[in-house]
Protein backbone atom coordinates (compact mmCIF):
# COMPACT_ATOMS: atom_id res chain seq x y z
CA UNK A 1 0.00 0.00 0.00
CA UNK A 2 3.06 2.07 1.17
CA UNK A 3 4.44 2.02 -2.73
CA UNK A 4 0.98 2.97 -4.00
CA UNK A 5 0.52 5.88 -2.05
CA UNK A 6 4.26 6.74 -3.09
CA UNK A 7 3.08 6.27 -6.89
CA UNK A 8 0.37 8.16 -6.69
CA UNK A 9 1.86 11.02 -5.15
CA UNK A 10 4.79 10.73 -7.78
CA UNK A 11 1.85 10.87 -10.57
CA UNK A 12 0.01 13.90 -8.96
CA UNK A 13 2.98 15.68 -8.54
CA UNK A 14 4.30 15.06 -12.11
CA UNK A 15 1.28 17.12 -13.40
CA UNK A 16 2.89 20.21 -13.22
CA UNK A 17 1.27 23.30 -11.42
CA UNK A 18 1.46 25.75 -13.72
CA UNK A 19 -1.71 28.40 -14.46
CA UNK A 20 -2.01 28.08 -17.88
CA UNK A 21 -5.03 29.69 -20.64
CA UNK A 22 -5.23 28.18 -23.96
CA UNK A 23 -1.45 28.05 -25.29
CA UNK A 24 -2.58 28.44 -29.05
CA UNK A 25 -2.17 31.63 -30.67
CA UNK A 26 -5.09 30.59 -33.11
CA UNK A 27 -8.95 31.53 -32.54
CA UNK A 28 -10.56 28.44 -31.31
CA UNK A 29 -13.35 28.84 -33.39
CA UNK A 30 -11.24 28.81 -36.52
CA UNK A 31 -9.72 25.88 -35.20
CA UNK A 32 -12.77 24.12 -35.19
CA UNK A 33 -14.07 25.21 -38.07
CA UNK A 34 -11.19 23.13 -39.75
CA UNK A 35 -12.14 20.03 -38.17
CA UNK A 36 -15.57 19.93 -38.74
CA UNK A 37 -15.07 20.93 -42.76
CA UNK A 38 -12.47 18.41 -43.12
CA UNK A 39 -14.34 15.32 -41.27
CA UNK A 40 -17.02 15.17 -43.37
CA UNK A 41 -17.48 11.19 -44.13
CA UNK A 42 -18.89 10.16 -40.83
CA UNK A 43 -20.51 6.90 -40.35
CA UNK A 44 -23.22 6.83 -38.43
CA UNK A 45 -23.09 7.56 -34.71
CA UNK A 46 -19.84 9.43 -35.15
CA UNK A 47 -20.50 12.86 -34.36
CA UNK A 48 -19.03 13.08 -30.86
CA UNK A 49 -15.88 11.74 -32.31
CA UNK A 50 -14.90 14.94 -33.15
CA UNK A 51 -16.35 16.94 -30.29
CA UNK A 52 -14.33 17.59 -27.11
CA UNK A 53 -15.65 16.89 -23.70
CA UNK A 54 -14.26 18.79 -20.81
CA UNK A 55 -11.08 17.09 -19.66
CA UNK A 56 -10.23 17.26 -23.44
CA UNK A 57 -11.41 20.33 -24.37
CA UNK A 58 -8.78 21.53 -21.03
CA UNK A 59 -6.19 19.09 -21.64
CA UNK A 60 -6.14 21.02 -25.02
CA UNK A 61 -6.07 24.17 -24.68
CA UNK A 62 -3.28 23.93 -22.00
CA UNK A 63 -1.17 21.32 -24.21
CA UNK A 64 -1.57 18.48 -20.71
CA UNK A 65 -0.35 20.93 -18.59
CA UNK A 66 -3.45 22.28 -16.47
CA UNK A 67 -3.49 24.34 -13.54
CA UNK A 68 -3.88 23.47 -10.20
CA UNK A 69 -7.46 24.55 -9.99
CA UNK A 70 -8.17 22.48 -13.60
CA UNK A 71 -6.23 19.40 -12.74
CA UNK A 72 -8.23 19.21 -9.73
CA UNK A 73 -11.46 19.96 -11.38
CA UNK A 74 -11.15 17.10 -14.14
CA UNK A 75 -9.82 14.28 -11.42
CA UNK A 76 -13.20 15.12 -9.55
CA UNK A 77 -15.37 15.31 -12.41
CA UNK A 78 -13.99 12.15 -13.99
CA UNK A 79 -13.64 10.24 -10.51
CA UNK A 80 -17.43 10.44 -10.13
CA UNK A 81 -17.67 8.47 -13.82
CA UNK A 82 -16.03 5.40 -12.33
CA UNK A 83 -17.99 2.70 -11.80
CA UNK A 84 -16.24 -0.31 -10.08
CA UNK A 85 -17.39 -3.90 -10.47
CA UNK A 86 -21.19 -4.80 -8.55
CA UNK A 87 -19.62 -7.73 -7.31
CA UNK A 88 -16.59 -6.24 -5.87
CA UNK A 89 -14.52 -8.24 -7.76
CA UNK A 90 -11.22 -6.64 -9.88
CA UNK A 91 -9.59 -9.79 -10.49
CA UNK A 92 -10.56 -11.86 -13.84
CA UNK A 93 -8.70 -14.42 -16.05
CA UNK A 94 -5.49 -13.66 -16.85
CA UNK A 95 -5.02 -15.03 -19.95
CA UNK A 96 -8.18 -13.41 -21.26
CA UNK A 97 -6.60 -10.02 -20.08
CA UNK A 98 -3.85 -10.78 -22.20
CA UNK A 99 -5.12 -11.34 -25.30
CA UNK A 100 -7.11 -7.79 -24.70
CA UNK A 101 -3.60 -6.10 -23.69
CA UNK A 102 -2.16 -7.55 -27.15
CA UNK A 103 -5.34 -6.42 -29.25
CA UNK A 104 -4.91 -3.06 -30.72
CA UNK A 105 -8.34 -3.43 -32.55
CA UNK A 106 -11.45 -1.79 -32.35
CA UNK A 107 -12.85 1.79 -33.27
CA UNK A 108 -10.73 2.52 -36.10
CA UNK A 109 -12.85 3.66 -39.68
CA UNK A 110 -10.88 0.77 -40.86
CA UNK A 111 -12.36 -2.02 -38.38
CA UNK A 112 -15.81 -4.03 -39.60
CA UNK A 113 -18.80 -3.17 -37.75
CA UNK A 114 -18.91 -5.66 -34.26
CA UNK A 115 -14.99 -5.99 -34.14
CA UNK A 116 -14.15 -6.32 -30.43
CA UNK A 117 -11.81 -3.89 -29.36
CA UNK A 118 -8.82 -4.68 -27.28
CA UNK A 119 -6.90 -2.68 -24.93
CA UNK A 120 -3.28 -2.31 -26.24
CA UNK A 121 -1.32 -2.45 -23.45
CA UNK A 122 1.57 -3.67 -25.44
CA UNK A 123 1.89 -0.29 -27.75
CA UNK A 124 2.53 1.49 -24.99
CA UNK A 125 4.10 -0.25 -22.36
CA UNK A 126 5.82 -3.04 -21.68
CA UNK A 127 4.32 -6.31 -19.52
CA UNK A 128 5.58 -9.84 -19.87
CA UNK A 129 9.17 -9.85 -19.71
CA UNK A 130 8.85 -12.48 -22.68
CA UNK A 131 7.64 -10.35 -25.03
CA UNK A 132 10.00 -8.45 -27.34
CA UNK A 133 7.20 -5.95 -29.10
CA UNK A 134 6.44 -3.00 -26.32
CA UNK A 135 6.10 0.52 -26.74
CA UNK A 136 7.75 3.21 -24.30
CA UNK A 137 5.09 6.02 -23.61
CA UNK A 138 3.75 4.57 -21.00
CA UNK A 139 6.19 3.18 -18.15
CA UNK A 140 7.18 -0.35 -18.07
CA UNK A 141 4.93 -2.65 -15.74
CA UNK A 142 7.02 -5.58 -15.52
CA UNK A 143 6.51 -6.95 -12.36
CA UNK A 144 3.90 -5.11 -11.62
CA UNK A 145 1.29 -6.87 -9.01
CA UNK A 146 4.41 -8.14 -7.43
CA UNK A 147 5.83 -4.63 -6.73
CA UNK A 148 2.20 -4.23 -4.77
CA UNK A 149 2.60 -7.18 -3.04
CA UNK A 150 -0.54 -8.01 -4.79
CA UNK A 151 -2.99 -6.50 -2.21
CA UNK A 152 -6.55 -6.16 -2.87
CA UNK A 153 -6.63 -1.83 -2.36
CA UNK A 154 -3.67 -1.98 -5.13
CA UNK A 155 -5.98 -4.34 -7.63
CA UNK A 156 -8.55 -2.38 -7.07
CA UNK A 157 -7.14 1.34 -7.50
CA UNK A 158 -5.79 -0.37 -11.30
CA UNK A 159 -8.97 -1.36 -11.95
CA UNK A 160 -10.17 2.16 -11.41
CA UNK A 161 -7.11 3.79 -13.38
CA UNK A 162 -8.00 1.50 -15.73
CA UNK A 163 -11.26 2.61 -16.06
CA UNK A 164 -10.35 6.12 -16.15
CA UNK A 165 -6.59 7.26 -15.92
CA UNK A 166 -7.77 11.15 -15.17
CA UNK A 167 -9.79 10.27 -12.17
CA UNK A 168 -6.16 9.54 -11.17
CA UNK A 169 -4.33 12.23 -13.06
CA UNK A 170 -5.62 15.01 -15.06
CA UNK A 171 -4.77 14.81 -19.09
CA UNK A 172 -2.75 11.37 -18.48
CA UNK A 173 -1.67 10.17 -22.14
CA UNK A 174 -3.54 7.22 -21.16
CA UNK A 175 -7.28 6.54 -22.59
CA UNK A 176 -10.19 6.70 -20.07
CA UNK A 177 -10.89 2.82 -21.33
CA UNK A 178 -14.16 2.43 -19.09
CA UNK A 179 -15.57 6.00 -18.82
CA UNK A 180 -15.51 5.56 -23.08
CA UNK A 181 -16.78 2.39 -23.25
CA UNK A 182 -13.86 0.57 -25.15
CA UNK A 183 -13.14 -1.92 -22.75
CA UNK A 184 -16.14 -3.20 -20.84
CA UNK A 185 -16.18 -4.86 -17.01
CA UNK A 186 -15.16 -8.34 -17.84
CA UNK A 187 -11.89 -6.88 -20.00
CA UNK A 188 -10.56 -3.86 -17.60
CA UNK A 189 -11.18 -7.36 -14.54
CA UNK A 190 -9.37 -9.65 -17.21
CA UNK A 191 -6.46 -7.00 -17.66
CA UNK A 192 -6.34 -6.09 -13.84
CA UNK A 193 -5.87 -9.82 -13.48
CA UNK A 194 -2.80 -10.11 -15.97
CA UNK A 195 -1.57 -7.14 -13.68
CA UNK A 196 -1.61 -8.65 -10.52
CA UNK A 197 -2.43 -12.63 -10.79
CA UNK A 198 0.74 -13.91 -8.70
CA UNK A 199 0.51 -16.62 -11.90
CA UNK A 200 0.55 -14.14 -15.12
CA UNK A 201 3.76 -14.00 -16.76
CA UNK A 202 3.61 -10.40 -15.76
CA UNK A 203 4.90 -10.98 -12.47
CA UNK A 204 6.70 -13.75 -13.38
CA UNK B 1 14.06 8.99 -67.42
CA UNK B 2 14.91 5.27 -66.05
CA UNK B 3 13.93 2.10 -68.09
CA UNK B 4 11.31 0.18 -67.29
CA UNK B 5 13.13 -2.91 -68.58
CA UNK B 6 15.58 -2.30 -65.46
CA UNK B 7 12.96 -0.93 -62.99
CA UNK B 8 11.65 -4.75 -63.51
CA UNK B 9 14.90 -6.04 -63.27
CA UNK B 10 15.71 -4.22 -60.12
CA UNK B 11 11.86 -5.12 -58.60
CA UNK B 12 13.22 -8.61 -58.81
CA UNK B 13 16.25 -7.96 -56.77
CA UNK B 14 14.37 -6.01 -53.87
CA UNK B 15 11.80 -9.02 -53.91
CA UNK B 16 14.83 -11.09 -52.84
CA UNK B 17 16.69 -8.85 -50.49
CA UNK B 18 12.68 -8.56 -48.88
CA UNK B 19 12.69 -12.29 -48.36
CA UNK B 20 16.16 -12.29 -46.70
CA UNK B 21 15.71 -9.94 -44.35
CA UNK B 22 11.98 -11.29 -43.02
CA UNK B 23 13.20 -14.30 -42.65
CA UNK B 24 15.99 -12.69 -40.61
CA UNK B 25 12.99 -10.94 -38.36
CA UNK B 26 11.26 -14.21 -38.24
CA UNK B 27 14.06 -15.63 -36.78
CA UNK B 28 14.63 -12.88 -33.92
CA UNK B 29 11.28 -12.88 -32.96
CA UNK B 30 10.39 -16.68 -32.48
CA UNK B 31 13.50 -17.17 -30.60
CA UNK B 32 12.60 -17.40 -27.29
CA UNK B 33 16.23 -15.64 -25.71
CA UNK B 34 15.92 -12.67 -27.72
CA UNK B 35 15.77 -9.68 -25.88
CA UNK B 36 14.19 -6.03 -27.45
CA UNK B 37 17.92 -5.04 -28.89
CA UNK B 38 18.00 -7.66 -30.58
CA UNK B 39 14.99 -6.92 -32.73
CA UNK B 40 15.90 -3.36 -32.64
CA UNK B 41 19.36 -4.45 -34.26
CA UNK B 42 17.34 -6.81 -36.76
CA UNK B 43 14.55 -4.05 -37.76
CA UNK B 44 17.77 -1.31 -38.18
CA UNK B 45 19.07 -4.31 -40.75
CA UNK B 46 15.90 -4.84 -42.17
CA UNK B 47 15.72 -1.08 -43.12
CA UNK B 48 19.47 -1.15 -44.29
CA UNK B 49 19.08 -3.63 -46.41
CA UNK B 50 15.87 -2.17 -48.37
CA UNK B 51 17.28 1.35 -48.51
CA UNK B 52 18.33 0.89 -51.84
CA UNK B 53 17.14 2.93 -54.45
CA UNK B 54 18.22 0.96 -57.23
CA UNK B 55 15.75 -1.61 -55.85
CA UNK B 56 13.06 0.60 -54.68
CA UNK B 57 9.38 0.18 -56.51
CA UNK B 58 8.36 3.74 -55.42
CA UNK B 59 10.70 4.63 -58.75
CA UNK B 60 8.17 2.90 -60.97
CA UNK B 61 5.85 5.51 -59.73
CA UNK B 62 8.05 8.15 -60.47
CA UNK B 63 8.32 6.80 -64.15
CA UNK B 64 4.62 6.37 -64.64
CA UNK B 65 4.09 10.09 -63.35
CA UNK B 66 6.60 11.30 -65.54
CA UNK B 67 4.37 10.06 -68.29
CA UNK B 68 1.30 11.09 -66.59
CA UNK B 69 2.34 14.98 -66.17
CA UNK B 70 3.07 15.31 -69.16
CA UNK B 71 -0.40 13.29 -70.89
CA UNK B 72 -3.22 15.37 -72.47
CA UNK B 73 -5.98 15.17 -70.56
CA UNK B 74 -10.01 16.17 -69.26
CA UNK B 75 -11.98 18.19 -71.37
CA UNK B 76 -9.49 21.01 -72.10
CA UNK B 77 -6.96 17.92 -73.54
CA UNK B 78 -4.15 19.37 -72.63
CA UNK B 79 -1.23 18.47 -69.96
CA UNK B 80 -0.58 19.61 -66.73
CA UNK B 81 2.92 20.73 -68.07
CA UNK B 82 1.72 24.41 -67.49
CA UNK B 83 0.80 23.42 -64.05
CA UNK B 84 2.17 26.26 -61.89
CA UNK B 85 3.65 24.77 -58.50
CA UNK B 86 4.87 27.83 -56.40
CA UNK B 87 7.54 28.12 -58.75
CA UNK B 88 6.30 29.43 -61.91
CA UNK B 89 4.41 27.13 -64.74
CA UNK B 90 6.26 23.78 -65.26
CA UNK B 91 8.80 23.82 -62.72
CA UNK B 92 9.07 21.11 -60.96
CA UNK B 93 13.02 21.80 -59.45
CA UNK B 94 12.76 22.19 -55.86
CA UNK B 95 8.47 22.66 -55.85
CA UNK B 96 8.05 20.29 -53.32
CA UNK B 97 10.80 21.12 -51.23
CA UNK B 98 8.76 24.85 -50.52
CA UNK B 99 4.89 23.01 -50.24
CA UNK B 100 2.44 23.73 -48.52
CA UNK B 101 2.69 27.15 -49.57
CA UNK B 102 0.43 30.38 -50.20
CA UNK B 103 -1.04 30.03 -53.83
CA UNK B 104 -2.55 33.51 -54.82
CA UNK B 105 -4.48 32.45 -58.06
CA UNK B 106 -6.60 30.15 -55.32
CA UNK B 107 -6.18 32.47 -52.25
CA UNK B 108 -5.39 29.21 -50.38
CA UNK B 109 -2.44 27.12 -48.74
CA UNK B 110 -1.86 24.43 -50.59
CA UNK B 111 0.06 20.98 -50.45
CA UNK B 112 1.28 19.35 -53.43
CA UNK B 113 -1.86 16.71 -53.71
CA UNK B 114 -4.21 19.64 -53.57
CA UNK B 115 -2.52 21.79 -55.53
CA UNK B 116 -2.46 19.09 -58.28
CA UNK B 117 -6.13 18.39 -58.04
CA UNK B 118 -6.69 22.64 -58.51
CA UNK B 119 -4.20 22.28 -61.86
CA UNK B 120 -6.30 19.53 -63.12
CA UNK B 121 -9.45 21.22 -62.45
CA UNK B 122 -8.50 24.67 -63.73
CA UNK B 123 -5.37 23.80 -66.49
CA UNK B 124 -7.24 20.49 -67.46
CA UNK B 125 -10.68 20.74 -66.66
CA UNK B 126 -10.35 17.24 -65.89
CA UNK B 127 -12.94 15.83 -63.56
CA UNK B 128 -11.49 14.72 -60.10
CA UNK B 129 -14.71 13.46 -58.70
CA UNK B 130 -13.12 9.80 -58.97
CA UNK B 131 -9.68 10.72 -57.71
CA UNK B 132 -11.22 12.49 -54.63
CA UNK B 133 -13.89 9.45 -53.67
CA UNK B 134 -10.28 7.04 -53.84
CA UNK B 135 -7.43 9.11 -53.85
CA UNK B 136 -4.97 5.90 -52.48
CA UNK B 137 -3.97 2.76 -54.49
CA UNK B 138 -5.57 -0.78 -53.30
CA UNK B 139 -5.15 -3.92 -54.79
CA UNK B 140 -5.51 -3.75 -58.82
CA UNK B 141 -6.21 -0.37 -57.95
CA UNK B 142 -3.06 2.24 -59.40
CA UNK B 143 -3.24 5.52 -58.03
CA UNK B 144 -2.63 8.63 -60.50
CA UNK B 145 -1.67 10.84 -57.21
CA UNK B 146 0.91 8.64 -56.09
CA UNK B 147 2.24 8.45 -58.87
CA UNK B 148 2.84 12.25 -60.10
CA UNK B 149 3.98 13.16 -56.11
CA UNK B 150 6.54 10.71 -56.58
CA UNK B 151 7.56 12.04 -59.85
CA UNK B 152 7.26 15.54 -58.61
CA UNK B 153 8.92 15.31 -54.95
CA UNK B 154 11.37 13.24 -56.63
CA UNK B 155 12.65 16.48 -58.47
CA UNK B 156 12.92 17.67 -55.14
CA UNK B 157 15.06 14.91 -53.83
CA UNK B 158 18.46 16.02 -52.89
CA UNK B 159 16.76 19.78 -51.60
CA UNK B 160 16.09 21.00 -47.74
CA UNK B 161 12.56 21.15 -46.72
CA UNK B 162 11.61 24.78 -46.45
CA UNK B 163 8.34 26.23 -44.41
CA UNK B 164 9.83 30.23 -44.62
CA UNK B 165 5.69 31.02 -43.78
CA UNK B 166 6.35 34.48 -45.63
CA UNK B 167 2.51 34.84 -46.21
CA UNK B 168 0.10 35.79 -43.27
CA UNK B 169 -1.99 32.76 -44.58
CA UNK B 170 0.87 30.33 -44.62
CA UNK B 171 1.42 31.57 -41.00
CA UNK B 172 -2.48 31.26 -40.13
CA UNK B 173 -2.57 27.76 -41.10
CA UNK B 174 0.56 26.84 -39.31
CA UNK B 175 -1.09 27.95 -36.08
CA UNK B 176 -4.10 25.92 -37.08
CA UNK B 177 -1.90 22.58 -37.79
CA UNK B 178 -0.28 23.34 -34.31
CA UNK B 179 -3.46 23.64 -32.57
CA UNK B 180 -4.56 20.50 -34.47
CA UNK B 181 -0.93 18.76 -33.77
CA UNK B 182 -2.33 19.28 -29.30
CA UNK B 183 -5.94 18.71 -29.91
CA UNK B 184 -7.39 15.09 -28.28
CA UNK B 185 -10.86 13.86 -28.81
CA UNK B 186 -12.07 10.96 -30.04
CA UNK B 187 -12.76 7.28 -27.74
CA UNK B 188 -9.25 7.33 -26.65
CA UNK B 189 -8.50 10.97 -26.09
CA UNK B 190 -5.76 11.00 -28.45
CA UNK B 191 -3.65 13.81 -29.90
CA UNK B 192 -0.62 13.43 -32.50
CA UNK B 193 1.38 15.03 -29.15
CA UNK B 194 0.24 11.80 -27.80
CA UNK B 195 2.48 9.66 -30.15
CA UNK B 196 5.11 12.60 -31.01
CA UNK B 197 5.32 14.92 -28.29
CA UNK B 198 8.49 13.17 -27.22
CA UNK B 199 11.74 12.25 -27.99
CA UNK B 200 13.13 8.50 -28.35
CA UNK B 201 9.54 6.50 -28.01
CA UNK B 202 8.27 3.80 -29.62
CA UNK B 203 4.95 2.12 -30.32
CA UNK B 204 5.63 -1.35 -30.26
CA UNK B 205 9.24 -1.57 -32.13
CA UNK B 206 8.33 1.18 -34.33
CA UNK B 207 9.94 4.50 -33.17
CA UNK B 208 8.19 7.52 -33.50
CA UNK B 209 9.64 10.60 -34.46
CA UNK B 210 8.72 13.94 -32.72
CA UNK B 211 7.30 16.88 -34.55
CA UNK B 212 6.47 19.38 -31.83
CA UNK B 213 10.45 20.94 -31.18
CA UNK B 214 12.23 20.78 -34.59
CA UNK B 215 14.81 18.27 -34.31
CA UNK B 216 16.33 15.48 -36.67
CA UNK B 217 13.94 12.83 -36.05
CA UNK B 218 11.36 15.37 -37.82
CA UNK B 219 13.77 16.18 -40.57
CA UNK B 220 14.28 12.72 -41.12
CA UNK B 221 10.76 11.63 -40.89
CA UNK B 222 9.55 14.52 -43.26
CA UNK B 223 12.28 13.96 -45.63
CA UNK B 224 11.54 10.77 -46.39
CA UNK B 225 8.00 11.09 -47.76
CA UNK B 226 6.56 9.96 -49.87
CA UNK B 227 7.45 6.64 -49.81
CA UNK B 228 7.09 3.20 -51.21
CA UNK B 229 5.53 0.78 -47.79
CA UNK B 230 6.78 -3.01 -48.10
CA UNK B 231 3.39 -3.72 -46.14
CA UNK B 232 1.40 -2.08 -48.80
CA UNK B 233 2.57 -2.95 -51.73
CA UNK B 234 2.22 0.92 -52.63
CA UNK B 235 3.55 4.38 -52.68
CA UNK B 236 2.34 6.73 -49.98
CA UNK B 237 1.91 10.34 -49.79
CA UNK B 238 1.54 12.30 -46.63
CA UNK B 239 -2.24 12.55 -47.14
CA UNK B 240 -2.21 8.96 -46.71
CA UNK B 241 0.10 9.18 -43.79
CA UNK B 242 -2.03 12.23 -41.93
CA UNK B 243 -5.17 10.04 -42.90
CA UNK B 244 -3.84 6.47 -41.64
CA UNK B 245 -2.63 8.60 -37.89
CA UNK B 246 -6.28 9.64 -37.85
CA UNK B 247 -7.56 5.71 -38.51
CA UNK B 248 -5.36 4.99 -35.57
CA UNK B 249 -6.46 8.02 -33.63
CA UNK B 250 -10.15 6.55 -33.38
CA UNK B 251 -10.93 9.84 -35.68
CA UNK B 252 -13.33 9.47 -38.84
CA UNK B 253 -10.98 9.81 -42.16
CA UNK B 254 -10.05 13.09 -42.96
CA UNK B 255 -11.05 14.24 -46.14
CA UNK B 256 -8.31 13.76 -49.43
CA UNK B 257 -6.77 17.50 -49.54
CA UNK B 258 -9.09 18.89 -46.65
CA UNK B 259 -7.97 22.00 -44.24
CA UNK B 260 -6.95 19.95 -41.44
CA UNK B 261 -3.85 17.63 -42.94
CA UNK B 262 -2.51 20.49 -45.53
CA UNK B 263 -2.32 22.77 -41.70
CA UNK B 264 -0.69 19.75 -40.32
CA UNK B 265 1.64 19.04 -42.62
CA UNK B 266 2.78 22.84 -42.21
CA UNK B 267 3.47 22.36 -38.85
CA UNK B 268 5.20 19.08 -39.52
CA UNK B 269 7.61 20.74 -42.03
CA UNK B 270 8.30 23.74 -39.85
CA UNK B 271 9.94 21.36 -37.31
CA UNK B 272 11.37 19.79 -40.19
CA UNK B 273 12.79 22.33 -41.60
CA UNK B 274 16.15 22.13 -42.95
CA UNK B 275 16.05 18.33 -43.43
CA UNK B 276 16.93 16.78 -46.63
CA UNK B 277 14.36 15.21 -48.95
CA UNK B 278 14.84 11.54 -49.84
CA UNK B 279 12.16 10.31 -51.96
CA UNK B 280 10.59 7.93 -52.92
CA UNK B 281 12.23 6.43 -49.67
CA UNK B 282 11.46 2.94 -48.75
CA UNK B 283 10.17 2.24 -45.49
CA UNK B 284 8.38 -1.43 -43.89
Amino acid sequence: MKNLIIGLVALALAAPALAADSVSSVDAARVEKTVTSSFTNLPEGWDDRLKMDEAQRICTETRNQPSEQQADKIVEAEKAKVKMPDDGKVLGDWKAGEKVAQNGRGFQFSDPAGTEAGGNCYACHQLDPKETSYGTLGPSLKGYGKTFKFTDEAAKATYAKIFDAQAVLACSNMPRFGTNHVLNEKQMKDVTAYLFDPESPVNK
Amino acid sequence: MRSKAIGAALLGVGAIALTLSFTGLGSAQDGSNTNSSTSAAEIERYRKMIDDPMANPGFLNVDRGEALWSEARGEKNVSLETCDLGEGPGVLDGAYAKLPRYFKDADQVMDLEQRLLWCMEKVQAFDTKGIRAKPFSGPGRGSDMEDLVAFIANKSSGMKIEAPLAHPKEKELYEIGEALFFRRSAVMDFSCATCHGAANKRIRTTDLPQFDVPNKSAQASMGSWPTYRVSQSATRTMQHRLWDCYRQMRMPAPGYGSEAVTAITLYLNKNAEGGELKVPSIKR
